[in-house]
């Protein structure tokens, strides 16, 4: 059975470089995000972009506690995930511009970042198509025989779909040391979870797995999050045990940049009533002063350095060339594209 | 050389890779304890161990998945499907996943993956089981396509499919398996991927045809030569993405004729892309227009002279050569 965890008010017996470095990636993720907004708005980022903002206690908590040779995996809405495992923040915005300097060389755009030197595994957009895919990435893990774990980030809506049963069955089957971290922020699109998931609390689900673990937890609260995650890696790396974690969350703007903040599916009380009051960088910041952890200098630095980040990255991006024609044709296959002659030629 | 079966050739190209080099995993359902369905894993379970020889749950969408994710980080994974038609669950692992993994990373994921099993109809199985989906798989970059139609071309093209750092889509004959000819033993056998083969030598005209119809087009050309005196060549591309369409082209320029069997369904086909070849590159040598032989236009019916009408049958591809050779 799921096991349901609402207080954290320790810092986990973490020293303050790292309960700091915490918060600096949440603010981080959030000052990117909200450039990047930006950039779409400006015309510079096209196609579909889905911002994290709202949610990024999840990444921040799940990701921190990870070994550099450990695996991430998640869905489309991947840029905070890809900064907080380590990808170069101007890797993230060239790809977002469409330009060679992105992390695909402009093949992959938002929703298809990759880093291979950081063992972030993508970015995936089709929903539930990556999970499978992390299960793997746990087969060869168990193959290797080795203790790396495979960290796997899906949203609320994947739990609805055959390709989450068949993949939770075979790593509680095959015993692989998969985290699942179902990232609940309420609203599959605009399809509210109840209204799709017969099921109070999805990580419920887990109890159909025979050795898997399942939470529920607060999702806005980084050090709940960080706390579950550990537990949840320890099983795996030591017992080679899959868990399943619903972090509940929200996300405080629209699924895409297509989508307004509220409207249709969701009031904008209950927007403005989650950002004034459940908002994870708020909330993290309190119990740290609280605790005397930081100081307002600490935070006027953080905005300082984090800015300078977020700048540097828009004037990558903007300096990159866009990719050469002939990079259409390349990166398909391992050899030199072998049925050239079949292209059209007047391209 | 050894005359050993279509499924036998098989079995031996998926153990010598398997010895030769660890990484090499097999995974579907059946092909452990049961041995494989239509028995190719036979031996392998217990040579290798659970963790190289997996039995899958039925869920292949699931593991075609696992096979994605275990090439991403490294092993080369040997995906058996117990029919072509069941992959139809696991076609979003194949082509969304497998297929744009590298074009999507900007060249940074490579993926040693080999998604194998039979393919095209077997006796009496009906629609949802008889499937020459061909054509779907060889329309999507980022795939390699294979369909051998002998024994020999099935391990020696099996084992390059296995050491190559693309996705491939092996399609086996489902009526082959027990067909038999000479296969080398030698484990250093491979045959290239991307290479046809004229597996008739002839001058009259051109039939390019692959999988089990290689079979019937033999026959065929055995008959013409027999009664009506036309020399007929018989190509097999072999591989379908990329094909080696050279060997074809050439052929044309010979002939001037040519007739383009296979037995998946006529629309949007294998031998509609070939058409589209020989028409941009040999127009000037055609002195008839191109031929086609196909399935029926039609799903696959169970009565047995239904599915026997359902084949392109020798008796088509005999009254097809005529026709281009005007001698009907």
């Amino acid at each position: 059975m799921a096991t349901k965890i609402t207080q954290s008010d320790k810092l986990l017996g973490l020293d303050r470089a790292a309960l700091v470095e915490m918060l600096r990636w949440m603010i981080l993720g959030r000052r990117f995000e909200e450039r990047a907004g930006e950039m779409y708005q400006l015309g510079e980022v096209g196609g579909f972009c889905h911002l994290y903002i709202g949610q990024e206690a999840v990444a921040v908590g799940a990701l921190t506690p990870l070994r550099s040779d450990d695996y991430v995996i998640t869905a489309y809405r991947d840029h905070v995930h890809g900064l907080v495992r380590g990808m170069d923040p101007g890797a993230i915005m060239a790809e977002l511009f469409g330009r060679i300097d992105g992390s695909s060389k402009g093949k992959g755009g938002s929703m298809h970042l990759f880093d291979s030197s950081v063992n972030f595994l993508g970015g995936h957009a089709i929903v539930g198509g990556h999970l499978p895919i992390a299960v793997g990435i746990g087969y060869a893990i168990r193959y290797r025989d080795t203790d790396q774990v495979c960290v796997c980030f899906l949203g609320d809506s994947v739990a609805n779909i055959g390709a989450f049963n068949e993949a939770l069955n075979m790593a509680a089957l095959f015993q692989l040391p998969v985290v699942f971290i179902i990232e609940n922020n309420q609203y599959g699109m605009g399809t509210a979870v109840h209204r799709a998931a017969a099921i109070e609390n999805l990580a419920d689900r887990a109890c159909a797995y025979s050795g898997m673990q399942g939470w529920t937890i607060e999702g806005m609260e980084v050090l709940e999050v960080r706390r579950t995650v550990e537990l949840a890696v320890e099983r795996a790396r030591s017992h080679k045990l899959p868990s399943l974690i619903e972090a509940k969350t929200y996300r405080f703007v629209g699924h895409s940049m297509s989508d307004p903040n509220y409207g249709h599916y969701r009031t904008k009380e209950e927007v403005h009533q989650f950002k004034a009051h459940d908002d994870p960088i708020k909330g993290y910041i309190e119990i740290l002063r609280a605790h005397g952890t930081i100081k307002e200098s600490d935070l006027s630095d953080i905005e300082a350095e984090v800015k300078k980040i977020v700048d540097d990255s828009v004037e990558f991006a903007k300096q990159s060339p866009v990719p050469q024609p002939d990079d259409l044709y390349n990166d398909i296959y391992s050899e030199e594209y072998p049925d050239a002659r079949r292209r059209d030629p007047w391209r | 050389m050894a005359v050993i079966t279509y499924r036998d050739a098989l079995n031996q190209a998926l153990r010598e890779e398997m010895r030769r080099d660890p990484d090499i995993f097999l995974m579907g359902e059946e092909v452990g304890a049961y041995q494989g369905a239509y028995k190719v894993s036979r031996g392998l379970l217990e040579e290798f161990g659970e963790w190289r020889v997996r039995d899958m749950p039925i869920a292949e969408l699931g593991f075609t998945g696992l096979g994605v994710g275990a090439a991403m980080v490294g092993l080369r994974p040997i995906v058996e499907y117990m029919t072509w038609s069941f992959a139809l669950l696991a076609i979003d692992g194949i082509v969304n996943s497998a297929a744009k993994m590298r074009y999507m990373s900007g060249g940074q994921f490579k993926m040693p993956i080999t998604f194998r099993g039979p393919s095209g109809a077997a006796n009496q199985l009906a629609a949802t089981h008889s499937q020459a989906l061909d054509s779907w798989y060889a329309h999507v970059p980022g795939l390699k396509v294979v369909a051998p139609a002998t024994a020999r071309d099935a391990k020696g093209l099996l084992k390059s499919a296995i050491r190559d750092d693309d996705p491939v889509v092996f399609l086996e004959g489902e009526l082959l398996y027990g067909s038999k000819d000479d296969v080398p033993e030698a484990e250093d056998f491979t045959l290239p991927l991307g290479v046809s083969e004229i597996k008739r030598p002839g001058r009259d005209v051109t039939v390019v045809v692959h999988s089990r119809p290689l079979h019937s087009a033999l026959a065929a050309a055995e008959t013409l030569e027999r009664e009506d005196g036309i020399s007929v060549e018989v190509i097999d591309p072999r591989t379908l993405r990329p094909m080696d369409i050279d060997t074809v082209l050439e052929s044309v320029r010979r002939t001037n004729r040519c007739v383009i069997v296979e037995e998946g369904w006529p629309v949007c086909g294998i031998g509609s892309q070939i058409v589209d070849d020989i028409q941009r590159e040999a127009f000037d040598y055609l002195d008839a227009p191109i031929a086609r032989v196909t399935g029926a236009d039609a799903p696959h019916p169970y009565a047995t002279n239904l599915e026997q009408l359902h084949f392109p049958q020798a008796d088509l591809i005999v009254k097809a050569i005529r026709q281009v050779c005007y001698r009907d």
